[in-house]
């Protein structure tokens, strides 16, 4: 199973969509396109829609771009987490690091609830 | 450049130099053992003593057959280390095994068979029993396959919790029966990530330290037994049979397929740390899972039977344990492997101690004999690394060896205290003859831990082995046939009592006697000097049906059944508040035993016994009524305890108090809920402040202050 990524640029960062699977094979080329956008500075968002299944090494690539986000003072949000890769961030505590999309939209909801 | 970029330096060991198999290769590291990722491969490393020669064996992940069988070069062995760095390989995807070669000659103790695969005592992963209960497929070759894993959590700002050991609420629990049953609501039942979503109820409960029974990975399948009634196959449910040392049992994690199950049980400890509950394992170290002569080969026996196991002159087990092998611990080599072992999970888990199965083994020599001084429990005392984490005895063994109260502690070791079970069941049953000894074992039993403080005397009255607390007070005898070894199995001196019918009743007076029994069995747990342990559902009546010997039980006679926390809130409120209360009075945490001695700012003595007459207990040995009062230093409160196994009602005579303070009514088992117990801090004073009126088979808590609300201190 091979892993494709593609770039997406807008006015309020970068979206990076993946498609496949994120495991030892394939991480080390994720982790080669998302590096650069995260030296660039700007907000990333990382598209996991099309992503069927994450390893142990895939996961451990996406927290190395969160640790590596955060040295940058790059916000890193992941989005169109499945229901079966949320489950396994989840009991594996890797959720735990990232904000992902959903969370996002609430809290910017609650921020909004708030200011009215 | 981010840190980690910049330590990316060229190193002259991420070359090979040979090329084994068409592999290409080089001298691994002897140390550490096991395999880890080194630069561009893997590092391989094990031991035999009397191996000739050693094969690394690598399959591609889930294949039956091998991908590559690697044979050590002879100048990759340092002293009785075979290490080897496997260049290309992708860490993720593959497993791996052992053939050593060697003499077969088991007179001598060697039982080498390079026929066979065998599992790295090291190996931080296993895979082939990846989901529980799955029906393995017995063809393959190689069962438990050894896994690379990276040792590379991110902890956060995680730390051990250090919570001094008197301070201690244990609650021995087992990761799949405590979520398992359809009740619990969890998303993931029977598992790590179960557990974690009830870490609520247990901060709720106010434990702060979880027990687990076994988690190394053992095969659940192992058991050959089925149940003679209904046919369904028996598991090895407890995991008393260790498989792999070092690695976390994959079936207990929902994230064990997938080879997650390291990261998934670190994330409920460092969850459960979030939630100040600390993390105990129990563990096994007096036997394997290889059993004896007939038993399997997995990995030590194959590797180095004479080194690993206590054998006898002609190469028979020796069997202290009572399941067929006994593990050599004193054996050096074998001391360093138990040390690096508990290393692994304090460093790598953050595993905050350990109680150790059968320890008495852990300190015979290798022909079996008891060690004065036993070179294992003195390292394991004093290593750095586990300096601070709990140790914890079950002071006997399987070969008749009993060491409560004698277990070579190093000022460090604590031990379950069996007979504090004993003399408290007892007790409770109203047997004659026991106030005296029940003196001594609620005083933290100094009469087997002067020297070392009421700390390590670990109190419980029900463990896994044995009944629950609700099956001691409703049945005398076990009723361990769904087992399928005729009712042989298990204890039979159990000290239970089953309040006039034996089982399940309609009758609703043996029902409330029972409820009052376990109050009483939970209020004296939780006043007595020493650690207290609860047996997880005990504080909602759980039962077993009486069977007391579980350990094959995979079904609701073992799992924790949540609605029980609704059907019976009555005694989960009164475990609740015991263990509040016993928060709230550092008295009872006292680490030093009472002496008698008068604390100046009261005038009383930090322990004083009362009968029916204050200042006068009776010790005769047909009393079954004992009063406590314990006073600490500064201005703690004066915490009175009556207890009366008696079937009678009895008019107790309070002890006078100094300095303003009255009688305030804590608890009485007496009494109907809500009025059995209240919330500490809001105790009611007693109306007649020298007496009181205990009823029949129930205790009395009362605290002696003052009504000046701000006088009460927070925990």
């Amino acid at each position: 199973m091979t892993l494709n990524v593609k770039e997406r640029r807008n006015k309020t960062g970068t979206v990076l969509v993946a498609t496949g699977e994120i495991n030892s094979e394939t991480s080390g080329s994720l982790l080669q396109a998302l590096l650069p956008l995260v030296r660039e500075g700007k907000p990333l968002k990382i598209d996991l829609t099309a992503v069927t299944y994450v390893s142990s090494a895939g996961l451990r690539t996406l927290l190395v771009v969160y640790r590596e986000a955060q040295h940058a003072g790059v916000a890193v949000t992941l989005y169109g987490v499945s229901e079966e890769v949320r489950f396994v961030m989840s009991a594996t505590g890797f959720l735990d690091f990232f904000e992902t999309g959903e969370a996002a939209a609430a809290a910017a909801k609650a921020k909004a609830k708030a200011a009215r | 450049m981010s840190e980690a970029q910049s330590e990316q330096v060229l190193r002259v060991d991420a070359y090979p130099t040979h090329e084994v198999g068409g592999y290409r290769v080089r001298a691994g590291k002897p140390f550490p053992f096991g395999a880890n990722v080194v630069p561009g491969g893997v590092s391989f490393s094990v031991f035999s003593d009397q191996a000739t020669s050693m094969t690394l064996v690598i399959f591609k992940r889930g294949e039956p057959e091998p991908m590559a069988e690697l044979e050590f070069p002879e100048e990759f062995r340092t002293g009785s280390v075979f290490a080897m760095t496997v260049f290309g390989l992708d860490h993720e995807n593959i497993e791996y095994g052992y053939r050593a070669d060697g003499p077969y000659d088991p007179v001598s103790g060697h039982r080498f068979d390079a026929r066979q695969i065998l599992s790295d005592p090291y190996a931080r992963l296993i895979a082939g029993r990846d989901v529980w209960g799955v029906e393995p497929d017995y063809s393959r070759g190689y069962q438990y396959r050894s896994r690379v894993c990276l040792q590379d959590f991110d902890w956060g700002d995680d730390t051990p919790l250090g919570i001094p050991a008197e301070d201690l609420v244990v609650y021995e629990t087992h990761v799949r029966g405590f979520t398992r049953h359809p009740s619990s609501g969890v998303t993931a039942p029977g598992t790590f990530a179960g557990l974690r979503e009830k870490i609520p109820y247990l901060k709720e409960l106010g434990v702060n330290c979880i027990e687990l029974l076994p988690v190394f990975e053992f095969d659940e399948s192992d058991n050959p037994r089925s149940n003679p009634e209904t046919g369904e196959k028996l598991f090895d449910y407890w995991g008393y049979n260790t498989v792999s040392f070092f690695a976390p049992k994959a079936g207990y994690a929902a994230t064990g397929r997938y080879g997650m199950q390291g990261d998934e049980f670190r994330t409920l400890i460092k969850d459960l740390h979030a939630a100040g509950i600390e993390v105990i394992l129990d563990v096994v170290f007096n036997h394997t899972a290889e059993g004896n002569e007939q038993g399997p080969t997995i990995s030590f026996k194959g590797l180095d039977n004479a080194t690993y196991y206590m054998l006898t002159p002609e190469g028979y087990y020796f069997n202290f344990s009572g399941t067929g092998n006994t593990v050599n611990c004193n054996h050096p080599v074998v001391r360093n492997y138990v040390l690096d072992c508990l290393r692994h999970w304090v460093a790598d888990y953050h595993v905050d101690g350990f109680r150790f199965d059968l320890a008495a083994i852990l300190g015979r020599s290798p022909d079996g004999t008891p060690l004065p001084n036993p070179p294992l429990l003195e390292l394991l005392a004093f290593d750095p690394v586990l300096r601070h984490t709990k140790l914890i005895a079950e002071a006997w063994d399987a070969g008749g060896l009993y060491e409560v109260g004698n277990f070579p502690a190093y000022g460090r070791w604590a031990e379950w205290n069996g007979k504090y079970r004993d003399t408290v069941r007892s007790f409770l049953k109203g047997d004659p003859g026991v106030t005296g000894e029940l003196a001594t074992r609620i005083a933290g039993s100094p009469d087997l831990y002067s020297s070392r403080g009421t700390s390590a005397s670990v109190n419980f009255l029900t463990a896994h082995d044995g009944f629950t607390l609700a099956d001691l007070v409703s049945y005398n005898d076990k009723h361990n046939e769904a087992n399928g070894e005729g009712n042989n199995d298990g204890g039979n001196d159990n000290a239970s009592w089953n309040c006039g019918a034996e089982g399940p009743t309609d009758d609703p007076e043996v029902n409330a006697l029972r409820t009052r029994q376990m109050k009483n069995a939970l209020a004296i747990l939780f006043t007595s000097q020493g650690i207290p342990m609860l047996l997880a559902g005990d504080e909602v009546a759980r039962t077993q049906q009486g069977n007391n010997n579980t350990y094959c039980q995979d079904n609701e006679l073992s799992w924790f059944d949540w609605d029980q926390v609704d059907d019976n809130a009555e005694l989960l409120r009164f475990t609740r508040e015991m263990i509040a209360f016993r928060k709230h009075h550092r008295e009872l945490r006292s680490t030093s035993h009472p002496t008698g001695q008068v604390r100046e700012n009261l005038g009383l003595p930090d322990i004083s016994w009362h009968g029916e007459r204050a200042w006068q207990p009776d010790w005769s040995a047909e009393s079954r009524l004992l009063a406590v009062a314990r006073c600490g230093t500064g201005d703690d409160d004066v915490v009175y305890v009556a207890m009366n196994s008696h079937w009678e009602s009895h008019d107790l005579e309070l002890p006078a108090l100094p300095g303003g303070r009255s009688w305030h009514l804590f608890a009485d088992t007496g009494a109907e809920a809500p009025h059995d117990i209240r919330t500490p801090g809001s105790e009611q004073e007693l109306d007649n402040a020298g007496k009181y009126l205990i009823g029949p088979r129930s205790v009395v808590i009362l605290v002696g202050r003052t009504n000046d609300p701000d006088r009460f201190d927070t925990p």
